[in-house]
């Protein structure tokens, strides 16, 4: 992929940050700082705030207190970041038209679209499916369409949140291996999952979150390997975490 | 994308303009607002393609009852009215809403009723006896109730015939609300009496049981007249035009074409235009 | 009855007179629709994305508004293209024109109407895609009009058959003129009322079969799109 000038967008600092629902405190009180370099892989019990920590970190939900910053700036557009979510909506065009259609949203310029399109879809391994109707594809075709749509962004960092839910085995594999291609140049990737055994096998970094707050941050080996907290220690034993 | 979305607007303008393309091309046209009867028995089919061919002038018909037809001219929506109903016209030429009022023809009221006669009245000559009896025997009759030129005949006969009709009716009285095609049906399909201009009853296909009742006596024959709305009321009349076709229609030649109008061999309608009190 | 085989005679045979009607009936109804969808679509897609105070009001009276009697939009455009009503001078009473405005605004509402749920519904399946690309309020609305094409489409079907259906506006407003303003629906009412039963009768085939012929054919569109598309 051909990069442009350095991003901008990293690192993400999280200084403080809460996020609230009416009264519910969803995310409570995060300081967290997101370098560049491998995947950072967020796990956690459901509820425990994972796909708001990715929305807040990709700006589509403002902070009730504290700050983010970008690169060290705030309210930076969201130019070069990108997110899948969990259940990806697909337009209803082509495989193809839809990621011309991010292109477009990304406004990158109209003579690099065939190039790029072909680079983002043989990339997720979808070359070949670019008339199919998106919404015709199944659930792993969808999930690695969503990526490619992503990619065509050219994000300095991409966001998943749980890429993998409710794929079979060898559609979670085609995911995984798509991922570390991403990260392998350069894309910094933070993911969300439930699998430990996929945070084992894609992270750089975990970050163990339980409700709302950063219960532990370490590098993968360090952290399946000595847990520092008891909730981490919990949490990859298997034993529920309530 | 966006030479989809021209192609659909260029469809969208070319519909309009096909749309608007009739009225383009027959600037020389006038409307006149008539009665059902004149329409529905065909005379206007028989009639104005001789007029046309004779002026060029496309004339557009408004069939409906006397009643809307007068208001249609009153709002100066039609350039012409040709209707049926002489005292409800020469209101509306007192009101200044009518230039003249010319006879031009006459045709006659037939009262209609199943086979089975249960009034009793077939073959007579005498229109007030016949609903007298009606009303005595209480057998069914359908009126059009709609404020039409037949419909204020209808009235008029049975004040002759010494009947207040809207304080003696009773469940035997049906008023329709709705135009002489509709009350043949209705009579039609109930086994009612009902009364109608000849020239609708003898092109109505759907006659079922019923026939002619009574018919001849003086005083069903039913005047019509044609006046040009008043263009000091309504500047956008089509004087000229208008008069055109009244001056035709009250011409020999109008009447031989009014004359000659036959269905079945009989005539319908006889043209008047010189009898002073028509 | 020889009245009868020429009845149909007209129909089997394309009489041109009839062809005149059928080809009258389907421009005032499709011109209707298509003025209507200009009107309705960017309308009903305004009213989804927006939030106003008062916009609870404003959904219920756009749906309220889909069951419009016809004959009181007839006669409200009557009066108001009447030569003593306030668009008099237009000068366009009984003519395909006013046949159209009245269509128009039989057909709007229920276009608005159900363009404002589509497109809600829409927009709540791609709200957090478009968000996160970036998008900007204009090439929102484009890409919900345009991805909800294939709804819409029926959405102008279900406008089609109310135009083409009715007869108390267009009757009122067109007054039923003989190779001008007739159209299929007041053709029957006219036959009705003359007694001729089995040419209306036809004519309601024909009408039937028409606006059969047009769902069917926007129906293999809509399958055809949809396999290209989704």
């Amino acid at each position: 992929m051909s990069m442009r000038a350095p991003s901008t967008d990293l690192p993400i600092s999280f200084e403080d940050v809460s996020v609230t629902a009416g009264a519910v405190t969803i995310l409570d009180r995060i300081s967290l700082n997101l370098a560049a370099g491998s995947p950072t892989v967020l796990i956690g019990p459901n509820g425990s705030g994972k796909t708001t920590f990715l929305r807040t970190a990709m700006g589509l939900i403002a902070p009730a207190r504290g700050r983010i910053t970008w690169g060290g700036q705030e309210n930076t557009p969201p130019v070069r970041r990108a997110i899948v979510f969990q259940r990806p909506a697909m337009l209803r065009r082509s495989a193809a038209g839809n990621v011309r259609y991010a292109l477009k949203a990304a406004k990158i310029p109209r003579a690099e679209h065939a190039a790029r399109l072909a680079e983002v879809l043989a990339l997720v391994g979808l070359e070949g499916f670019g008339e199919r109707a998106a919404r015709r594809m199944s659930g792993g075709e969808q999930q690695r369409l969503a990526l490619a749509r992503a990619l065509a962004r050219d994000p300095a960092v991409l966001f998943l949140d749980e890429p993998t839910a409710s794929l079979d085995p060898a559609a979670t594999k085609s995911i995984e291996d798509v991922v570390r291609a991403i990260a392998s140049r350069g894309i910094k990737v933070v993911m969300s999952t439930h699998d430990l055994g996929e945070a084992r096998r894609l992270a750089g970094d975990i970050v163990l979150l339980h409700r709302g707050r950063v219960i532990e941050t370490a590098p993968a080996t360090a952290f399946f390997i000595s847990p520092r907290t008891e909730e981490a220690r919990k949490f990859t034993a298997g034993e529920l975490l309530i | 994308m966006h030479t989809r979305r021209t192609l659909i607007a260029i469809a969208a303008i070319g519909t309009l303009l096909l749309a608007a393309h009739p009225s383009l091309a027959q600037d020389k046209s006038i409307i006149v607002s008539s009665t059902t009867s004149t329409q529905d028995s065909g005379l206007f089919g028989h009639i104005l393609p001789l007029f046309k061919s004779k002026t060029g002038i496309d004339v557009k018909v408004l069939s409906q009852g006397t009643g809307q037809a007068l208001d249609t001219g009153r709002r100066g929506d039609a350039d012409v009215v040709f209707v049926h109903a002489k005292s409800a016209e020469e209101k509306f030429l007192t009101e200044g809403f009518g230039v003249k009022r010319f006879p031009v023809m006459y045709n006659d009221f037939v009262l209609i009723g199943p086979k089975s006669d249960p009034a009793g009245i077939k073959g007579s000559k005498d229109v007030a006896a016949a609903l007298k009896t009606i009303k005595d025997k209480g057998a069914p009759f359908i009126s059009r109730g709609d404020k039409s030129g037949t419909h204020i005949a209808e009235i008029n006969l049975w004040k002759i015939a010494g009947i207040d009709i809207a304080a003696d009716k009773g469940p035997w009285y049906k008023e329709i609300g709705q135009g002489m095609g509709a009350a043949l049906n209705t009579a039609s399909a109930s086994n009612a009496y009902v009364l109608t201009d000849r020239g609708t009853w003898l092109s109505f296909k759907n006659r079922g049981d019923l026939i002619v009742a009574v018919e001849g006596d003086k005083r069903l024959f039913n005047q019509y007249g044609v006046m040009l709305v008043n263009p000091a009321k309504h500047p956008t009349v089509k004087k000229e035009l208008g008069q055109q076709f009244i001056d035709w229609l009250i011409s020999p030649e109008g009447h031989k074409a009014i004359a000659d109008y036959k269905i079945n061999g009989e005539q319908l309608f006889y043209p008047n235009a010189q009898d002073p009190g028509a | 009855m020889p009245e009868d085989v020429s009845a149909l005679h007209l129909i089997l045979t394309g009489d041109p007179a009839l062809l005149a009607i059928v080809r009258l009936s389907l421009i005032v109804s499709l011109s209707a629709v298509i003025l209507a969808a200009l009107i309705g679509v960017p309308f009903g897609a305004l009213v989804a994305l927006t939030r106003f105070p008062g916009r609870e009001g404003v959904v219920v009276v756009l749906n309220a508004l889909m069951g419009l009697p016809p004959v009181v939009v007839g006669l409200l455009v009557y009066l108001s293209l009447s030569r003593s009503g306030p668009l008099g001078s237009w000068g366009i009473l009984f003519t395909p024109q006013a046949m159209v405005i009245a269509q128009t605004i039989l057909v709007a509402p229920i276009i608005a109407a159900l363009t404002r749920q589509t497109i809600e519904d829409l927009w709540a399946e791609y709200r957090d895609e478009l968000t996160a690309m970036n998008v900007g309020p204009i090439v929102r609305v484009a890409t919900l009009i345009w991805d909800a094409r294939f709804s819409l489409v029926t959405t102008l079907l279900a406008g089609f058959g109310r135009a083409a259906a009715e007869v108390g506006a267009v009757i009122i407003v067109g007054g039923n003129i003989d190779g001008f303003t007739r159209t299929m629906t007041t053709a029957i009412a006219l036959e009705t009322s003359k007694g001729d039963l089995p040419l209306a009768i036809g004519l309601g085939m024909v009408l039937i079969a028409i606006v059969v012929a047009i769902n069917a054919l926007a129906w293999t569109a809509r399958r055809a799109g949809e396999r290209m598309a989704g």
